[in-house]
């Protein structure tokens, strides 16, 4: 059992959050492709869920180690919690704050982006994504 | 020329001309590139999803601007997840349709949104033909 973990951990795992069926399924394969591992979540709140970070949950370390996430990629629009909020709930969190947290959208508006970096975001990516964007994720990834 | 390279001209020489026309930009190209022996159907599922997703997209936008009061936030709603999915598989024209008809949603202008309406499925159904045939081609 711990062999298994200790391969999986030489691995990325990615939580990709989006609620475009589409995109999702694309930015699942960019990642696949720069050999990541990934779960992809349809909203903010399943990505909450997913982390642990929902109101009743208890947030711990030993949570499985199947839902530890090197990486969070999450689109800015989407309804309900938007990406931004999200982050700022990462960011709140004790355990996730030091998670890198990659914002994509597809509208180029400077505001957001600074507003997005400013708390905390790893990087903006503006949509489509490309493989070129995932390869540099990747690469920043090998050195956390 | 053996059938599998003869195949493949075909299928650049097709897509070629697609670019040039302006139906598909380098973002399809992009889909093209991850595809692989590991996942050889990536493209073909993803315009499938495409098609499928659009269908309902187009339906939801027709129902929404034929009521009585139009919500404007709703229809903008539609048309931005559909400016994205159409931006992601790399079809330009029907994107680009989206553009304007973002821009009638935050006018209201109902006269904008039904023009846009059209466009947008007549674009739609000319970049599915296209892509339909490009994948018959390359099978």
């Amino acid at each position: 059992m711990s062999i298994e973990y200790f391969e999986e951990e030489d691995v990325p795992h990615v939580l990709a959050v989006d609620d475009n069926l589409i995109d999702r399924k694309l930015v699942e394969k960019l990642l696949k492709t720069s050999s990541c591992r990934v779960t992809t979540a349809e909203n903010a709140m399943r990505a909450m869920e997913y982390l642990g970070l929902k109101e009743n949950q208890q947030q711990n370390h030993l949570n499985g180690n199947g839902r530890k996430v090197n990486m969070i990629i999450t689109d800015y629009c989407m309804p309900g919690m938007t990406g931004y909020e999200l982050l700022q709930k990462i960011k709140e969190s004790a355990v996730l704050k030091d998670v890198p947290v990659v914002i994509m959208s597809s509208e180029n508006i400077p505001n957001r982006i600074n507003e997005c970096l400013e708390k905390g975001a790893e990087r903006f990516i503006l949509k489509p994504v490309k493989l070129a964007d995932v390869k540099k994720l990747r690469r920043q990834l090998t050195k956390c | 020329m053996d059938v599998v390279s003869q195949l493949q001209r075909q299928f650049v020489e097709h897509a070629t001309s697609l670019y040039r026309e302006g139906y598909l930009d380098d973002q399809f190209t992009q889909l093209l590139k991850l595809q692989d022996e590991s996942n050889p159907d990536f493209v073909v599922e993803v315009v499938s999803l495409f098609f499928e997703d659009t269908e309902k997209l187009l339906n939801n936008l027709t129902t929404a601007l034929q009521q009585e009061s139009i919500d404007y936030k709703q229809v903008d709603a539609h048309v931005h997840q559909f400016k994205g999915s159409s931006s992601s598989i790399g079809a330009q024209r029907v994107k680009n349709v989206c553009v304007v008809f973002r821009n009638y949603c935050d006018e209201k202008n109902l006269d904008g949104c039904l023009v846009c309406l059209e466009q947008a499925k007549n674009e739609y159904l000319l970049v599915r033909n296209k892509l339909e045939a490009l994948f018959n081609v390359s099978l």
